[in-house]
């Protein structure tokens, strides 16, 4: 026999839970449901390209020549970054930015595929790329194409590079942002050059784990 | 008294050793954390990397080494995610102040004669002028780093 208390307890619990149960939904949503929240902060420390559907992509060659688009990575997280071996700061620091991400990932980092594409073709030989990338990471691909498929790439991804001759030194003037892409190649985030490591690795591990 | 005396001798003896190092520590400007990074076969351009102070205002006016045929003072800017690299022709070297060749600013290697190995380095000569726009030349060793080696982050570095 069920007394009128022993009913009352019951429904308390009940109560009790479903607040937890809400409660839960909420704040696990309230990034995905910005109207929950007002404006929000922006879930990425990096720009959220994600409303603007860029359908970017490629078609490059790597070291042994064989040619990859975005659908060969799918499952993973890719980070892309554009660039030329000649480029004695920005693009070393940014593909050892991209080796720290792997390290503070640790084994999430097995779902990550840094890319390396070159702006600068005529000088970057597969041999290069294959000597070059590899001291960063042994999983890091170099990608190259020809002059127009480097163009190609480069537009898909809203970006920019400028060969410019100065007095017979070759300089390429380019976009030094991290396009980070998720695992079903959607492009999702644009991150500056100057933004850490750590940043960088947190806006992969939320990509990583959304689905 | 003989203890004196014997320092007296020392430090007489240590005087010309000091001068003699004028060509590679002068003592108006101090060179610290220089390096070079490491290229790959096929790679005829690096960037060298360190530290400047000078006693007094000064200007870098460039650099020369045997290891390239053409040595520059570069600027780096990268402006709306654009990043792109400017010759300059001379750097201020305000007095005092520590001025960073890495991020902003670095020495460009053209033209190299050979790849440069980890564990090697190579030597480069600084041309500056002093307050009184006299030349001087500065000898610098700068140890070849791998070429994943990161800059030092510093003011121009990192953000979060």
């Amino acid at each position: 026999m069920i007394d009128a208390s022993a009913r009352r307890r019951t429904i308390a619990v009940v109560l009790a839970l479903g607040a937890i149960v809400l409660a839960t939904l909420v704040l696990t949503s309230r990034w995905a449901l910005p109207w929950l929240g007002g404006e929000g902060p922006s879930r990425f420390h990096g720009r959220d390209v994600t409303s603007e559907n860029w359908a970017a992509d490629f078609s490059l060659s790597d070291a042994s020549g064989q040619v990859h688009t975005l659908r060969d990575f799918r499952g993973k997280v890719v980070l892309l970054s554009f660039g030329y071996t000649h480029c004695p700061d920005v693009c070393p620091t940014t593909l050892a930015k991209f080796a720290e991400v792997r390290r503070i990932l640790g084994v999430h980092a097995q779902r990550v595929q840094a890319l390396f594409v070159t702006v600068d073709p005529a000088r970057d030989s597969a041999q290069i790329l294959r000597a070059y990338v590899p001291n960063f990471d042994p999983s890091f691909i170099g990608l190259r194409g020809t002059p127009e498929q480097t163009d190609a790439a480069v537009r898909s991804f809203h970006a920019s590079y400028q060969i410019v001759d100065r007095h017979g030194e070759i300089a390429v003037d380019h976009t030094a942002s991290t396009y980070v892409i998720d695992d079903r190649g959607n492009t999702r985030i644009v991150t500056p050059y100057d933004q850490s490591a750590h940043a960088l690795a947190e806006d992969v591990l939320v990509l990583l784990q959304s689905r | 008294m003989r203890a004196l005396s014997l320092l007296f001798c020392l430090c007489v003896a240590a005087g010309p050793a000091i001068a003699a190092g004028d060509a590679n520590v002068s003592p108006a400007l101090t060179v610290s954390d220089a390096w070079a990074r490491a290229t790959v076969e096929g790679q005829t351009g690096s960037g060298v990397f360190m530290h400047l102070m000078s006693r007094q205002d000064a200007q870098l006016l460039g650099a020369s080494s045997p290891a390239a045929q053409r040595v520059e003072i570069h600027e780096m800017r990268v402006v709306n995610g654009m990043m792109s690299m400017q010759r300059i022709e001379h750097l201020d070297l305000p007095a005092g102040k520590t001025v960073a060749l890495e991020h902003d600013f670095h020495i460009m290697l053209i033209g190299l004669k050979q790849p440069l190995q980890v564990g090697r380095s190579i030597s480069l000569t600084l041309h500056w002028l002093d307050a009184t726009g006299a030349r001087h030349s500065t000898n610098v060793v700068a140890p070849i780093r791998a070429l994943n080696s990161a800059v030092k982050s510093s003011s121009a570095g990192k953000r979060d």
